[in-house]
């Protein structure tokens, strides 16, 4: 008999309250909205978890960031699959918040709103002549080669000169010299988009300065980019010695940071071996410029309107305390010719209605990962139900894994509230997003039908002898995903 | 409360079975879907892993109700070390692990949540670990340029640091202690408090 009232109370609780479905939407399918649905799905028998994206495609930068000639860092893709084909996990594609559908509907739909939409636009110099044609953003170039449909069709100057100038020493300023100073046979096998492939073999591009305003010890690049371009064949590296000089500030911020003190090697390394090395006609160079900053963009004379070159100011560094040390001006002017400049000195997030924003970090103002609706004094008032993760939440640096640890801390927040019983009335979840979105007669694109434009892309890549042959229309996109 | 209760301490006894190796993996993942847990499904798994588990099946034939393997003596020949897991909330998880198996490939067998983004193609850190005992992190080999490169971004990086791909288990790393790191918690190694990334 006991046994019997056993199975009965044990059947009872599992329909009970905590297994009350929790509705939760992501809005970005980069890692660091993957990571936060894994682990709202590991931490909650409940949750059912919608991953919302504007593009047809999912994985974020993953798909259009990572650059062609880095396939192992896009295997974790397959590890994002896993998590959207769990069957208590949506991915909802072609669906743009602000829109489609507005915020405030969104968190009437869900319990829990989790932006995770990273930061589309771009940091500007400011200077005069930052509008002439000729001059991209490092993050608008990279989406043309990865062939994001946004960009199809920036048809950058590749063929005016020799010279192309890129601002910034980060790992995104790294991909970008590469892509122009790879040899195109090279590139032809990777999943390049086929428009930048044609444009780079008519390419006259062969030398690339990569400017930054501090020296080789404060370089924003990682040791495996580095060694990586030192390593590319007929690549020669030009580094000034006297560059290489360090200061006793320099020495104390490389002993806090092994990183530092790896990549100053390497560049040390690398400008001996360039010393070495014979000059020879049409051979691709990539310069490393140290302590300069560029002033203002000349104009050519020829071609009214584009971009011939960068007027550059000589830096000092001044230490501003804490270890850390800025570039100062000296007043000390050059110029360096070239027809093409990528700037590659940092993203920046696009706020949305009524969200918080803090314009001048470019973020979301939160408490680990908890939206701020304001704050006075100690206080921060917090937003319930809405949250944030990924660049959007810590501004855009960091690798891939940065976002595993901010999804962990950001899920960490969402379990305490659910455990005080923030929300204890239902939403519609799902169900209401699609009837949304059928009233609006959004074309959404469910994770079937990305795998549609997975298989039509490789398809096609099998008969160029690419890993894939990527779509880079929003009508082929949608056509391939609706087949 | 009991219900749920109930349901953890299921799961519990699943999840010790399974490391003991008593359920077969297909018979794991049925107790565990009844138990409405999440598993990460397990057909997508890098190519060194999946043969290693094709070896740790065989081993486990005797227990399971379907085997169609001829391998009796797979137990005996194959010699393991124990591994202690340490997860975030700091409970230490003993785990069996046949000489020459990767760290990496030893959590996923054993469901001990550590990711592996680039499945071990030394393109990320997501499988970083923290050696406890710097007695037995002298015992391993020193790591690689590449291995290194990767290691410069760990989150929550300290001396004692390794990546779970790059690992092999060996006879002489037998009782070694592993942290997974955590964005709430830190680990103290040795009494050393690791810097904050």
């Amino acid at each position: 008999m006991s046994r019997y009232l056993a199975r009965y109370m044990v059947s009872r609780y599992f329909s009970s309250a905590s297994s009350r479905p929790l509705h939760v939407c992501i809005v970005g399918s980069g890692p660091a909205g993957f990571y936060t649905a894994d682990k709202v799905l590991k931490a909650h028998e409940g949750a059912h978890v919608d991953i919302i994206d504007r593009l047809p495609t999912p994985f974020g930068l993953v798909r259009s960031g990572v650059a062609p000639d880095h396939p192992e860092t896009k295997i974790a893709i397959n590890q994002f699959s896993r998590v959207a084909q769990h069957e208590r996990c949506s991915f909802i594609g072609n669906v743009k918040l602000g829109s489609d559908l507005s915020l405030s509907e969104l968190r009437d739909l869900y319990h829990v709103v989790v932006l995770a939409y990273g930061a589309e636009s771009d940091k500007d110099l400011g200077i005069p002549g930052e509008s002439l044609s000729g001059i991209y953003s490092a993050r608008e170039f990279v989406w043309w080669y990865n062939g994001h449909p946004d960009y199809s069709c920036l048809k950058p100057d590749l063929k005016t000169s020799d010279s192309a100038v890129i601002l910034g020493q980060g790992n995104v300023a790294l991909d970008v010299a590469r892509i122009l100073l790879r040899p195109t046979t090279e590139l032809a096998s990777t999943d390049i988009a086929t428009h930048a492939l044609s444009a780079l073999k008519e390419s006259s591009i062969r030398k690339v300065y990569l400017i930054g305003r501090r020296g080789p010890v404060q370089a924003a690049l990682t040791a495996k980019e580095l060694r990586e371009v030192l390593g590319i064949k007929n690549l020669h590296i030009r580094i000034k010695q006297t560059d290489l000089s360090v200061t006793p500030a320099d020495e104390e911020e490389m002993k806090t940071s092994r990183a530092r003190k790896r990549i100053y090697e390497l560049l040390s390394k690398a400008a001996a071996a360039a010393k070495t090395s014979k000059a020879d006609p049409d051979q691709r160079e990539l310069h490393f410029v140290f302590f300069r900053q560029p002033d203002q963009f000349l104009e050519s004379d020829e071609r009214k309107g584009h971009v011939s070159g960068v007027n550059l100011q000589k830096t000092i560094l001044e230490s501003v305390g804490t270890g850390k040390q800025i570039a100062v001006g000296t007043g000390e002017f050059e110029d360096l010719n070239c027809s093409m400049v990528l700037k590659a000195i940092g993203y920046k997030s696009v706020p949305v209605n009524g969200l918080p924003f803090d314009h001048k970090k470019g973020v979301v103002p939160n408490v680990k990962g908890r939206v701020v609706s304001h704050t006075s004094g100690d206080i921060s008032q917090t937003e319930p139900g809405l949250y944030v993760c990924g660049w959007l939440k810590r501004g855009p640096v960091g690798i891939i894994a940065t976002n595993l640890y901010c999804a962990e801390e950001t899920v960490g927040s969402i379990s305490e509230d659910i455990e005080e019983g923030v929300w204890k009335s239902s939403k519609a979840g799902s169900k209401g997003l699609m009837q949304l979105l059928e009233k609006r007669k959004v074309k959404k694109v469910e994770f079937s039908g990305w795998e549609k434009i997975d298989a039509k892309e490789k398809q096609m890549g099998i008969e160029r002898n690419k890993p894939r042959e990527k779509l880079v229309t929003w009508e082929d996109l949608l056509a391939a995903a609706a087949n | 409360m009991l219900g749920h209760r109930i349901s953890r301490f299921g799961s519990t006894i699943v999840k010790q079975l399974a490391r003991e190796g008593y359920i077969s993996t297909y018979g794991r993942r049925n107790l565990q879907r009844s138990y409405g847990h999440y598993l990460p499904s397990l057909p997508v798994v890098p190519r060194q892993a999946r043969t290693s588990q094709e070896a740790w099946f065989l081993k486990s034939h005797k227990f399971c109700t379907s085997s169609t393997t001829s391998s009796e003596n797979g137990d005996e020949e194959t010699e393991k070390i124990t591994i202690i897991f340490v997860d975030k909330d700091g409970e230490e998880i003993p785990v069996k692990v046949p000489i020459g198996m990767s760290v990496l490939e030893a959590a996923h067998e054993n469901d001990i949540d550590l990711e592996g983004a680039c499945e071990a193609s030394l393109a990320c850190s997501t499988c970083h670990v923290i050696v406890m005992d710097t007695e037995y992190y002298n015992k391993l080999e020193e790591p690689t340029d590449e291995e290194n490169d990767m290691l410069d971004l760990a989150f929550g990086l300290t001396e004692t640091s390794r990546l779970g791909c790059q690992v092999i288990a060996r006879p002489e790393l037998d009782g070694v202690r592993l942290a997974i790191p955590s964005a709430t918690r830190n680990f103290a190694v040795d009494g050393f408090v690791p810097k904050p990334h």
